[in-house]
């Protein structure tokens, strides 16, 4: 199990050809308070890029680019009720997606967490 | 954040209590505290909050009869409002529209005037070219709004004066050793003051306000939820130079006197306007869901056809869930009618609703 950072300040964490989607604490933090998600269905596929759903605060709408291709394998459900667990647990019970790989050296593209780290100062 | 950006008196305080400042129409302003807006919008609906607004501009106007020459720019009976009271106002364009709005104090032997810090290069030069009008732009001064249902509480010990102002009342007052002018009006639906205060004495005064259990900062964040859900109007959103007051449901902001005899720009279109109806109007939008209906959405009735355009939408804290404004045709701004916003290219249900969505908790 990997975990990988992108300059978009989403993380993913990998097992086999499933990674397991969400936003960085630093970046739920420069959202300020999250009120609504707007998120991919099940089975929805996408490149590398593509807007992944949208995020809301209080002051501003902000999208989630896709780090990697893959397909949507699970969208956290929670999420629509719970909006703001998004601020409290980004990193963990507030991941975003399970997505499937299909293009797992993309990876190879993205950061580890002290590059992460070094990336946002 | 540019290097022109200027500095509010209160700039180091902003620092020291952990802002994060933007760039606000050319000065660095606090759009947050570490609460967050969240918090801030709850502590000024419940309690009190204090905003720093010195970026809007303070201007005074002299001469032999300032008020009725001021009348010659806005639709607001100034000669006629009495010493001590404050107005809400625009100024108004030959097509009938809006160039900024401002509030108008009578200070006995002067006007105070209050307008946006964006439009501040437009307005005074607009004012200054008044025949017989001396126009001073007051810039050694902070402006601090104190906004809340505990404002008074807050204000009073420091300054016996606040007490005795009702809603939309102004007059100079003495606060820790210090000349400054209170009026008691603000921009969030609570009850409240703005404070005008000599720069050097701003971040004293501040502190002290602040030392209050009641008291806390807020930003421009929590001023914009706060004053959405209050139904307020923001230049440049609901008011442009292409709406009319009327349009903006700001017909209470014309005296009679003003409506029988006109004698401001655009008096035409709005005079027909208030005579005939308008076009269209600013109304509240409830969107259905939880998504957040932002400037730009398009409004559409349940048939497809389009409306009109939000002008100012996001997440109310007070009602727990999006609340938007924006301009309907006049056969679709009845409370209650649905709608439709085109949200990112999908059509999600609305209901029309009355102004404002919180109830304003003014001291009349």
């Amino acid at each position: 199990m990997t975990t990988y950072y992108s300059e978009e300040h989403e993380w993913l964490t990998v097992e086999g050809d499933v990674a397991t989607i969400g936003i960085t604490q630093h970046a739920a933090d420069q959202l300020g308070d999250i009120v609504f998600i707007e998120l991919k269905e099940e089975g929805d596929s996408f490149a590398q890029g593509d807007d992944l759903g949208v995020i809301e605060s209080v002051k501003a709408a902000s999208e989630v680019y896709a780090p990697v291709d893959g397909e949507v394998v699970e969208a956290n459900e929670t999420l629509a009720d719970n909006p703001g667990s998004l601020n409290e647990q980004p990193e963990a019970d507030a991941w975003i997606y399970k997505i499937k790989l299909s293009n797992p050296s993309q990876l190879e593209e993205l950061m580890d967490l002290a590059g992460y780290k070094d990336f946002i100062g | 954040m540019t290097d022109a950006a200027r500095k509010t008196p209160l700039y180091d305080l902003h620092l020291e209590l952990g802002a994060k400042m933007v760039d606000f129409a050319g000065w660095m302003m606090p759009v947050q505290y570490p609460g967050g807006i969240m918090a801030e919008h709850a502590q000024c609906r419940d309690k009190a909050a204090l905003f720093d607004v010195s970026h809007m501009g303070q201007v005074t106007l002299t001469g032999d009869n300032p008020a009725a020459a001021l009348e010659t720019l806005v639709p607001a009976a100034l000669t006629t409002l009495p010493a001590g009271k404050a107005r809400y106002t625009m100024f108004t364009n030959d097509a009938g529209g809006i160039l900024d709005d401002l509030i108008v104090s009578n200070a006995v032997d002067h006007l105070f005037l209050v307008v946006n810090a964006s439009m501040r290069d437009q307005d005074i030069p607009l004012m200054a070219a008044l025949p017989g009008v001396d126009l001073v732009e007051i810039t050694d001064h902070a402006l601090i709004a104190l906004q809340g249902p505990k404002a008074e509480s807050i204000l009073a010990p420091l300054c016996p004066a606040a007490a005795t102002l009702k809603f939309m009342e102004t007059t100079t007052a003495t606060l820790m050793d210090t000349r400054v002018r209170i009026s008691r009006l603000g921009y969030t639906g609570e009850d409240g003051y703005e404070i005008s205060i000599p720069q050097d004495k701003a971040a004293d005064i501040c502190r002290a306000l602040l030392a209050h259990e009641d008291c806390a900062p807020a930003g421009l964040g929590a001023r914009d939820s706060l004053r959405l859900e209050a139904g307020l109007c923001l230049y440049g959103n609901e008011i442009t130079p292409e709406t009319s007051p009327i349009e903006a449901g700001l017909i209470w902001s014309i005296q009679k006197k003003r409506r029988e005899t006109g004698g401001f720009p655009g008096a035409a279109r709005i005079l027909d306007e208030i005579a005939n109806g308008p076009s269209r109007k600013l109304v509240g939008i409830q969107p259905a869901g939880r998504a957040p209906a932002r400037q730009g959405v398009e409004i559409q009735s349940d048939s497809g056809t389009p409306l009109g355009q939000i002008t100012s939408g996001g997440f109310g804290p007070t009602i727990g869930g999006p609340v938007a404004m924006g301009y309907v045709a006049l056969d679709h701004a009845a409370p209650g009618t649905a709608v439709n916003l085109i949200i990112r290219g999908k059509s999600q249900p609305a209901t029309v609703v009355a102004l404002p969505f919180v109830t304003q908790n003014y001291k009349r």
